[in-house]
């Protein structure tokens, strides 16, 4: 791809990465939101804010190699009204949650960070850079709002509802190519979950990545005659608690999937929310408990037990347990 | 800008030596009300850290009563300045220098650290108008009042930004990011003080990790920096003034001062920083040597629930 910030138009072009999407949908946003200002850590490279740097340089506000005081320094540019965009790897934001704890969610403040580099889409970098406890940690903050869309469109989309959305928010972009999942008339809402694919013998509710490979899943489940819905569950908090009733209700059967651990991220969401209103059988496709390794993504998302066969098979597991009690 | 206020230290300084003395004079007292606030808070809330807001209140005093552009009726004004207590346990001086120059009431803000009050044990910002930002882990206040400076630079604002750290905070490595991001932007609008009383919570600052040469490390990272006597209210007040008159660097003050200033039995003793019980005859000792009149700790100290 060779699209520039000077080109919106191709915003959510597919084989975009998702940074990148972010990256050149935030600086085409620079002009609606005169308060914008965009805080990096000496990364912008890496997480698409290069294109809001290039385009508005005096907006772009750069934190050295130090991720705590650019957290908490997003704080004090909130208070004084500006609207302030944390941005680092997903990795170096978990090395800043008290921060974010602290100075932008107890305070409430109209701040966001967008991480890039979730997961094992990571790849070749390895274990120590690839988060997979980052939802878990942002999303047992109180008050704040926690966004992993799926596909480019949907990622400019989500870039945009962020900055109209007045609170905190933590937002997963992703570092490899994305599939382009959604056409045009895709409408992304903060707290609202999708049926991207029909189904009613279970439901499979992925984020990030993993949405596409669900969808590749529902693919094979379909060849052996079992009807899967997808759900595209963008935002993890707050969790759409309502459709996710609904589909356990339909369905009678839940598979989650993400690219980070099983505990505590978007399995752990869903299940908090079903277990409260409509328990049934629920299957957890994600890193079990342990860290990455360096790889290419799909290598180590089968690998790691995250590709859609997994998907699928986890998918079976779930039916089968169907009207079981177990 | 909505910004009136009758006087400051800064008129003073170039104008009339007399009015400086004025002001002296009524930041010491402030500061004498403060010890004396802070010390019944803590009397009634059975916990808090009496040593630090000691050591602090005329730093605090000399702020509010004549550095600052703040007063309660523009505590919304975007042009305000802007004072963060980045040393968050210091909070019953803060309240108290607050409720001396009318933010709050002095009767209210003796519920501290009380289910449903708003005078938390450290401060929070959606509890209490005048106060900036939430603090209480350290490091974190210099931070946002680095963010405050930046963004009020960027918006072009003349207003400052003050923010108070405790002598044993500086081990939070968040502080020397913030100290290098500061010098780096040239933000000449943010002076930091330090509260310097050598001690902290379990023992002397250079037995738990030693800070010195610190001067030296905060010209090292480039700042202009100062040093004084963080008790004589009249050196603080033109020390202030030369801060706001540097350009080009972030200013800090490193201000020597003593723990549990005022109170002879804590002075110098590091068992009263950590938050501490006060019986009725130590709370009552504590404001008799701070100058209390009999009637006076009687309305201190009783019980504010009768
Ligand atoms: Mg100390």
């Amino acid at each position: 791809m060779t699209a520039t910030a000077e080109a919106p138009a191709l915003i959510g072009s597919s084989g975009d990465s998702l940074r990148e999407a972010f990256g050149k949908a935030l600086a085409a946003l620079a002009g609606e939101f005169p308060k914008l200002v965009v805080l990096d850590a000496d990364i912008a490279g890496g997480t698409g804010v290069h294109h809001f740097r290039a385009a508005h340089p005096d907006r772009f506000l750069q934190f050295g190699i130090a991720e705590q005081n650019m957290m908490a320094a997003a704080g004090g540019l909130a208070a004084v009204g500006l609207l302030p965009v944390v941005t680092t790897f997903a990795v170096f934001c978990l090395r800043a949650v008290e921060q974010a704890r602290l100075s932008l969610a107890y305070t409430r403040r109209n701040a966001k960070i967008v991480a890039s580099h979730p997961g094992l889409d990571v790849g070749p970098d390895g274990g120590s850079a690839q988060a997979l406890e980052d939802i878990a940690a942002f999303r047992a903050i109180p008050g704040m709002t926690v966004l992993s869309p799926a596909d480019p469109l949907e990622m400019a989309q989500a870039t945009r509802a962020m900055l109209e959305f007045d609170g905190p928010v933590y937002m997963r972009t992703g570092r490899s190519p994305a599939k382009r999942l959604f056409d045009e008339d895709h409408k992304f809402e903060i707290g609202k979950g999708q049926i991207v694919r029909k189904g009613k013998d279970v439901t499979l509710v992925a984020c990030g990545v993993e949405v596409a490979r669900a969808l590749e899943a529902a693919e094979h489940l379909a060849e052996e005659k079992i009807d899967a819905r997808v759900v595209n569950m963008a935002t993890i908090k707050p969790i759409d608690a309502g459709l996710l009733a609904r589909c356990a209700r339909e369905t009678g059967a839940i598979v989650t999937a993400e690219d980070h651990n099983i505990f505590g991220g978007l399995g752990g969401a869903v299940a908090e929310a079903l277990a409260a209103s409509n328990p049934v059988p629920i299957e957890f496709v994600g890193v079990k408990d342990t860290f990455g390794a360096s790889g290419e993504p799909e290598e180590l998302a089968e690998h790691f037990g995250i590709s859609a066969p997994f998907i699928a098979e986890a998918a079976r597991r779930a039916i089968a347990r169907k009207g079981k009690g177990k | 800008m909505g910004l009136a206020k009758p006087i400051t230290a800064k008129d003073a300084d170039e104008e009339d030596k007399a009015t400086l003395e004025g002001l002296v004079a009524d930041v010491t007292a402030a500061a004498r009300f403060t010890r004396q606030h802070a010390i019944a808070a803590i009397y009634h809330a059975g916990s808090g850290h009496p040593g630090g807001a000691m050591s602090s209140a005329d730093i605090l005093a000399a702020l509010f009563g004549a550095e600052l552009n703040l007063w309660p009726d523009i505590v919304n004004d975007a042009h305000r300045d802007r004072f963060v207590l980045s040393k968050g346990h210091g909070a019953p001086a803060l309240y108290a220098v607050a409720a001396h120059y009318g933010f709050c009431s002095p009767r209210a803000a003796l519920a501290l650290r009380k289910l449903g009050s708003p005078y938390q044990g450290h401060p929070h910002v959606l509890d209490l108008p005048w106060v900036e930002t939430s603090t209480g882990s350290l490091g974190q206040g210099f931070s946002v009042a680095l963010g405050m400076a930046m963004g009020l630079k960027l918006q072009k604002s003349q207003a400052r930004v003050y923010t108070l750290l405790g002598d044993g905070e500086l081990q939070e490595g968040e502080v020397w990011e913030a100290a290098m991001c500061a010098a780096h932007h040239n933000l000449d609008n943010l002076c930091a003080i330090i509260d310097y009383n050598k001690l902290q919570s379990d023992n002397r600052n250079d037995a738990i990790m030693r800070l010195e040469p610190l001067a030296a490390k905060w010209r090292a990272f480039d700042w202009a920096v100062a040093e004084v006597d963080g008790h004589d209210i009249s050196e603080l007040l033109r020390t202030f003034r030369r801060a706001a008159a540097t350009a080009g660097r972030p200013s800090v003050i490193i201000a020597h001062t003593v723990k549990g200033k005022g109170v002879p039995y804590m002075e110098n003793i590091p068992a009263w920083h950590g938050s501490v019980k006060l019986t009725r005859e130590q709370a009552e000792e504590a404001l008799a040597a701070l100058g209390a009149q009999r009637d006076e700790i009687r309305e201190f100290l009783d019980d504010r629930n009768g």
